[in-house]
């Protein structure tokens, strides 16, 4: 009987998962051949490696997709390490027994959640702008104006804006499961403040800082629309690319292929945080 | 368990076949740009025929083409510009509009008789019209504006706003070398390209409709616009002005298409006759700020919208304005050439 209640969801997974992500993987390895026909093809792929000159005056010729990708992994991990310097600490406050304000905390960062995340987007616009009230605010203290819409900056500020629940949440919940009474046993036994975050708190929290950067670096390498509107468009990313492909270029094939490039790096880097993941149930075990 | 699981389906499909139940009431589906009617319309037009309207909003031509071609999707009432219904006229995608049925086209103004992308005027009734062209904010452009060099000017870095579609923007600097935007030329598009990649320093950002909204609140100094938008901005913020560039620049027309997918033609062409209906001209042509196709609604708009160059260009600055047309298999040269500007050398 338990298992009647999975159909649903693996109907749901079927139809709505596993088709569609065939269909990219069969978008991206065929094409159409001169006489109309699919034919079976790995130019997608070649395509998006091989190098490109970008205009005639540049000589250069530049792996021009690969660098999109580049850029948007930096942008991606940029983002983590914000969200896990800032959330880390938040997440650790909010555990604190004698915070009696914890629940507020939480509240507050979850209330901006409820709204939609493409409408929390756009107000970073109206705050940005050249006459917005970031500016206004600054003009009003005399200091000089910033102008950081349309640049990078802006689009990791509206990275680590949207993604730092999802660094704070995971990490919250492994501390809160922590058990006090090892805090207590590890200063019992002489280690300093220092000593019992880094060799007890740190590597127990450690899952809930693994998923918290699953969760905020894989968003963050798939974003277009931040860098759409925060961007303006100047910084180009794999989502954007994939999203002109399918809406602009109308090219399904060369879009899935890069779909399949953006899972194939989310899968490595997932491969590459449970290694991590292992080694720390490992070395849990040794500590307790 | 198995009896369960068909009970459940069985449920399902009978709650989903009551749910469009209600057969009776016909609706009308319609593909328009965005904030490209009065919201009034599919109101009104219920009211009047008891014909509901569905409307779909888009961004671009492209996205309109994709969501209708790639993507499949149903609807009785299109509103391409020139060059796209060029396109699905030549792929076979429109069906001729019976005129008898649309009494209303003989508001036409004569401009839009014979153009190029419908040249006997079968498939399509021009709706809005416009030309595109430079945006400025005087209290930021001292100098007089009269070309597209302007947008390559150093002194305007980072307040220059480019409009974030492929044939436009190529097309501007198309124009500024001196060359047609219609070019199957590729080295003039390579030149076109280059160009662009070149400006993209100065370039505060590639956007689509948000450039009307920053223009109005004094976000930059340049933008390349259409002319029914400048419109619309410069009666929300005084200090903004519009130009159509002496090289040369687009005239493009918006029309009403009826694809041969639609199973309501007759229901089509009678929403297609109430939007050339003078008062329904009128008002969509007030609420948009675009130049409208209807004599009658012309003639009822106020003075100083008949009057300005700007919502009715003279002889001399409509003579600056070229259609575009569809490419063919050029297009994606064009498409290749843009993405290397966006995806460009810098960033």
């Amino acid at each position: 009987m338990k298992r009647l209640f999975a159909y649903p969801y693996i109907l749901w997974m079927g139809i709505f998962i596993v088709v569609p992500l065939l269909l990219v993987v069969y978008y991206s390895v065929t094409a159409t051949g001169p006489d109309g026909n699919t034919v079976f093809t790995f130019d997608h792929f070649r395509r998006f490696f091989a190098p490109i000159t970008p205009g005639m005056d540049q000589p250069l010729r530049e792996r021009i997709f690969v660098s999109v990708a580049l850029r948007s992994i930096r942008l991606a991990l940029q983002s983590t390490g914000i969200c896990l310097l800032l959330g880390y600490p938040v997440a650790y406050i909010m555990t604190r027994k004698e915070y009696s304000e914890k629940s507020v905390l939480l509240f507050m960062l979850l209330v901006p959640m409820w709204m939609n995340f493409l409408l929390r987007t756009y107000a970073w616009l109206t705050i940005l702008e050249r006459n917005g009230l970031v500016n206004q605010l600054l003009t009003r203290l005399g200091l000089p104006m910033i102008d950081i819409l349309y640049t990078d900056a802006a689009v990791l500020l509206g990275m680590v804006y949207n993604f730092l629940p999802f660094m704070i949440l995971p990490i919250y919940t492994s501390l809160k499961k922590m058990d006090p009474r090892l805090i207590e046993a590890a200063q019992d036994l002489g280690a300093g403040g220092v000593s019992v975050f880094m060799r007890v708190v740190f590597p127990l929290s450690l899952p809930g800082v693994i998923s918290g950067i699953t969760m905020v670096f894989m968003p963050g390498a798939a974003t277009f629309i931040i860098s759409n509107l925060l961007g303006g468009q100047q910084y180009f990313l794999l989502g954007n690319l994939v999203e002109m492909q399918f809406l602009n270029v109308g090219d399904w094939h060369f879009g899935s292929a890069i779909a399949v490039i953006m899972m194939l790096l989310m899968v490595a880097s997932m491969v590459i945080l449970s290694l991590f993941d292992k080694g720390e149930n490992q070395g849990r075990s040794t500590i307790i | 368990m198995k009896k369960v699981l068909l009970l459940t389906i069985a449920v399902i499909a009978i709650a989903t076949m009551a749910a469009c139940g209600n057969r009776d009431q016909v609706t009308l589906r319609v593909f328009n740009w965005g904030e490209y009617n009065h919201p009034d319309i599919p109101r009104l037009f219920e009211e009047e025929t008891g014909i509901a309207v569905f409307l779909d909003t888009f961004v671009t031509n492209q996205a309109m083409y994709s969501r209708i071609v790639d993507q499949g999707a149903e609807f009785d009432v299109l509103f391409p510009s020139d060059y796209m219904i060029e396109r699905l006229i030549l792929e076979g995608r429109l069906a001729p509009l019976n005129f008898d049925n649309i009494p209303n086209a003989r508001y036409l103004h004569h401009y839009f008789f014979d153009l190029p992308y419908d040249p006997e005027g079968r498939y399509s009734m021009p709706y809005m019209w416009g030309m595109f062209g430079i945006l400025y904010n005087t209290t930021m452009v001292q100098e007089p504006v009269y070309s597209w060099e302007i947008l390559w000017n150093e002194q305007y870095a980072r307040q220059i706003y480019m409009y974030a579609a492929a044939r436009d923007t190529l097309g501007v600097a198309l124009k500024l070398l001196g060359y047609s935007h219609n070019t199957r030329d590729i080295t003039q598009l390579h030149a076109a390209r280059d160009l662009l990649i070149a400006q993209r320093p100065l370039v505060r950002a590639y956007q689509g409709d948000l450039i009307r909204d920053s223009m109005i609140a004094n976000g930059a100094a340049l933008a390349p616009i259409f002319s029914g938008c400048a419109w619309y901005t410069m009666g929300e913020n005084e200090d903004l002005n519009f130009v159509v560039p002496i090289e040369g620049t687009q005239f493009f027309v918006d029309a009403m298409v009826i694809p041969v997918t639609s199973r309501r033609q007759a229901e089509a062409e009678q929403f297609i006759n109430f939007m050339m209906r003078p008062d329904i001209a009128l008002m969509n042509a007030e609420w948009i700020g675009y130049s409208t196709t209807n004599t009658a609604a012309l003639e009822m708009l106020p003075d100083d919208w008949r009057e300005s160059q700007i919502y009715w260009p003279t002889d001399e600055i409509l003579a600056r304005g070229e259609m575009f047309r569809d490419l063919g298999d050029f297009r994606q040269e064009f498409y290749d050439a843009w993405m290397m500007v966006l995806v460009g050398a810098g960033g």
